[in-house]
């Protein structure tokens, strides 16, 4: 068969588009090279809603960012996933950082946003008590908001695919070619047909886009590493607390998640690798330095784990938002906020399919909710993760709900059974069981994660 | 709402001995809430021997061990939920648990014995820099793996911690075929027991690497091999020191955490030191009623010492019930040079006896125990070594009670 639309790349941005697009009479994939949603950038970044006071103005990334942020709150509630308005502060710590501040003010304004003002340290210390006495000023927006990033993925493509739309999961591609004017994409799992391809590749856009013979920009990976705290932490701050933004970013901020926990990080570092996923030594203490010059009393005892997301950056820094062939779309270098700017950036990207002279007609059988796959009421009471307290059913359900979780760690994004503070020490065995049983496997083939990433390696002699 | 004298929580050997002696004591309306599919607790995976030394004068494996006391239980016919999780106790003693036949229960109870146990310490509380494989596993977690469920976590493996279950399962793997190459311990001392140093590793062949600490892992799918380095004497990793060791499996033994979520939960009093309750004799919380022990309460390293403290919580629960507390906590018993920290945090001036259970923070040849008062030292004992890995304890007699002055002493250890 000939798919309308093959979306490569199954991150935030991919499935948002999924998302969007399966509103229509389309027949639509996604094709993804690892074993689950949301394995890039997607599931490692600071989970932010930005307000939208930090793009320059007439930017892509400004305008998707204030439009995105809006649509947030609207489009989690549809799928059903955590969404919470806390709020920000970006802290000045001298004077001079006053004018940073009052640009990124009157910046927000220019673009839209609403609910800014510039608070004093005394104003500072009665919204969030543990922010450092140093911190002179702060931009506080009140429409800075958080999320769940892989949750929101996940259920974006979720919804995607309980509309119709096809995932392919580990199927890497290798090469593009255009016959008789449709694409022929093959991957490691076969070739796949396609009328208009929408590149969502992350940081491997610019070679997918070189598939096709444009060779025009290219992607670097920013490594940003992180920490995670305790959720005994939780209300060590309520805001999410950045410092005055430099060339690399936003630096490292202090924030609470919308699971309880306490986020810590980025760093901010150009690599070559776009594998390093690496967490380091110097990363780590990069952030502890950064983190306790804006917040008092962090306690780092109570980290429970450290991750490293590759943000795709490119040269110019803007979102790349290209059509470098007919009927091929690149979106390309979505790094901060492009979380935010997903939701948007879909409905822009179907506007542009229609220009292309795509048919979008409205499905009748749309559905505007996911399907849960339903389990035994029972299974609810059986608990599996003590830390989450997550129940088997809640697990089950994983399982056999769009997009399916076939490893450990897709049932730990969907359920955080294996999230919390033991990180999986109680309840992976059990995970592993649960695994085996109902996808008909055997516990040996049971994987943490893609590739051959078995837990077990046999069964005892 | 249903309502019982007495329930503990978690059915493991603390909750086990801590039912048994309140059974002993006179009370009948109790009942045990344990989580996992049979009582015991982290027994049923602990397949070695070396159990009961103390307790039974026999050298027992933990199920051997469980068994006593589930035994008992049974015979003695005290009543208990397995397959059934606590989400949470409340201040006035309201119990809520879940489980697949009942839904949600709630029960208000007179007592409560708190017998959580502990968990392991992850890799994330270590932020080892690298990937993040398959093959890393708390050494709990491997031990369930292999002895529960018969499967192999891996087949060459570097194990970091030499704390007790780190040690015992360098042998286990080694018996199940596999090749351990390492134990790193990133202090100059194990934290194990010495007969676990000899009988687990010494035996095997398998080197113990002392001041070393694993610094980076590598591998993308599964764990393909990490880099350990010497470390300095502030635990620091030492550059120009690494190693680098192929290997598939990398098992973390590095401590021990008294699982103590519904405790905080109720608002008791916790000891930074032990991670665990605050408790007198009695080992009562600070919370009236609810009393706490076992490895909830600080780590133990022999379970014998687990159900000796359960056998005083058990019994000072049912003399709560009862209405034969003693109210009287005058004394508060802190730690002071060279020791790490002092079990119970408060004691009674008017008691037959108490023993002070603590640990040093060093490994210490001719010790002395000296405990003080505002005033004089009231009570001494002597050692020939100690170690952190090694619970101690000291006695106070009758009389050396009732002479204390003030509200407050100190137990410090002097030694080479």
């Amino acid at each position: 068969m000939v798919y309308d639309v093959a979306i490569i790349g199954a991150g935030v941005t991919g499935a948002m588009t999924a998302r969007e697009l399966s509103r229509y009479e389309l027949s639509v994939c996604v094709i993804e090279k690892e074993s689950d949603v949301a394995m890039g950038a997607s599931k490692a970044n600071s989970g932010i809603v930005h307000a939208g006071f930090d793009a320059k103005s007439g930017t892509l990334k400004a305008r998707f960012n204030v439009e995105g942020s809006l649509m947030m709150e609207k489009i989690t509630k549809e799928l059903g996933v955590k969404y919470k308005r806390n709020g920000s502060m970006v802290l000045a710590f001298r004077e001079e950082e006053r004018d940073v501040l009052l640009e990124l003010y009157e910046r927000g304004i220019r673009n839209g946003v609403g609910g800014l003002e510039i608070i004093n340290g005394e104003r500072i210390r009665e919204l969030e008590e543990n922010v450092s006495d140093k911190a002179l000023y702060a931009l506080h927006a009140k429409t800075g908001a958080i999320v769940c990033p892989y949750e929101l993925t996940i259920a974006a493509m979720g919804h995607a695919m309980d509309n119709g739309v096809e995932l392919f999961l580990e199927s890497r591609v290798l090469d593009i070619s255009c016959d008789n004017g449709a694409f022929e994409v093959e991957t490691t799992k076969g070739t796949i047909k396609a009328r208009y391809i929408i590149n969502a590749a992350g940081l491997y856009a610019d070679k997918i886009s070189r598939m096709v013979g444009d060779d025009s920009f290219e992607i670097t990976p920013r490594k940003g590493e992180y920490l995670l705290l305790d959720k005994e932490l939780c209300g060590l701050v309520g805001h999410t607390i950045f410092k005055v933004p430099t060339k690399m970013g936003k630096g490292v901020l202090v924030s609470p998640t919308v699971d309880g926990n306490i986020l810590l990080g980025p760093t901010s570092e150009d690599v070559y690798d776009k594998e390093d996923t690496q967490t380091t030594r110097v990363g780590i203490e990069k952030i502890i330095n950064s983190a306790a010059e804006c917040v008092k009393n962090i306690p780092f005892g109570s980290v429970i784990t450290s991750f490293t997301g590759l943000r795709a950056t490119t040269k110019n820094g803007d979102f790349l938002i290209t059509a470098p062939k007919p009927n091929f779309l690149n979106l390309a270098g979505i790094d901060s906020p492009g979380l935010t700017a997903a939701p948007a950036i879909a409905v822009h990207v179907s506007n542009m399919l229609k220009d292309m002279g795509l048919e979008l007609v409205e499905k009748k059988d749309y559905t505007s909710t996911r399907k849960i796959y339903q389990v035994e009421k029972s299974r609810y009471n059986k608990m599996v993760c003590r830390c989450e307290k997550v129940s088997e059913g809640k697990i089950i359900e994983a399982i056999h709900t769009n997009p399916k979780a076939i490893t450990v760690d897709a049932i730990k994004r969907r359920t955080r059974s294996g999230m919390g503070r033991c990180q999986g020490g109680f309840c992976m065995p059990s995970v592993v069981s649960i695994l085996a049983r109902e996808l008909g496997i055997d516990v040996c083939e049971v994987r943490k994660s893609g590739g051959d990433s078995r837990i077990v390696v046999g069964k005892k002699e | 709402m249903q309502t019982k004298d007495l329930v503990i929580i978690g059915g493991g050997p603390a909750g086990m001995a801590a039912a048994v002696s309140a059974y002993g004591k006179g009370i009948r309306d109790l009942l045990i809430i344990e989580r996992d599919e049979s009582l015991g607790g982290i027994l049923q995976q602990c397949i070695h021997n070396g159990f009961g030394l103390h307790m039974f004068k026999e050298e027992l494996t933990g199920p051997e061990y469980a068994w006593r006391y589930e035994k008992m239980i049974l015979d003695l016919g005290i009543p208990f939920k397995l397959n059934s999780m606590v989400v949470d106790i409340s201040k006035d003693k309201v119990i809520t648990y879940v489980n697949e036949e009942e839904g949600e229960v709630k029960i208000k109870a007179k007592a409560i014995i708190l017998a959580m146990g502990c968990r392991e310490r992850s890799r994330g509380a270590l932020n080892i820099p690298g990937t993040r494989p398959a093959g890393i596993y708390t050494a709990g977690t491997a031990q369930k793996f292999i002895n529960m469920m018969g499967l192999m976590v891996g087949r060459q493996v570097v194990i970091l911690g030499s704390g007790d279950i780190g040690l015992i399962m360098a042998r286990r793997m080694t018996l199940e075929g596999a090749s351990v190459k390492a134990v790193c311990e990133i202090m100059p001392y194990s934290s194990g027991l010495a007969r676990n140093i000899v009988q687990c590793l010494d035996d095997f062949n398998i080197p113990l690497k002392l001041g070393h600490t694993v610094t980076k892992i590598h591998g993308k799918d599964r764990l393909e091999g990490v880099t350990i380095s010497k470390v300095d004497e502030n635990r620091r990793p030492i550059p120009g020191t690494e190693e680098y060791i192929e290997c598939d499996t990398l098992l973390l033994s590095v401590g021990l955490i008294p699982e103590n979520e519904l405790t905080k939960g109720m608002g008791i009093e916790l000891d930074g030191s032990t991670k665990g309750a605050v408790v007198d004799q009695n080992r009562e919380t600070s919370l009236e009623g609810v009393f706490s022990c076992g490895n909830v309460l600080h780590v133990h390293d022999l379970v014998d010492y687990v159900s000796e403290e359960a056998y005083i919580a058990g019994e000072a629960a049912a003399r709560y019930i009862k209405g034969e507390r003693v109210k009287n906590k005058n004394i508060s018993v802190t730690a002071s040079d060279n020791v790490s920290y002092v079990v119970p945090q408060r004691i009674s001036s008017d008691n037959e006896k108490v023993k002070i259970y603590f640990r040093t923070k060093n490994e210490l040849d001719n010790v002395q125990i000296i405990v003080s008062d505002c005033e004089k030292v009231v009570c001494k004992a002597k050692r020939r070594k100690t170690k952190p890995g090694e619970m101690e304890y000291v006695t106070m007699a009758e009389d050396v009670l009732k002479n204390i002055k003030g509200n407050e002493i100190s137990l410090k250890v002097i030694g080479e």
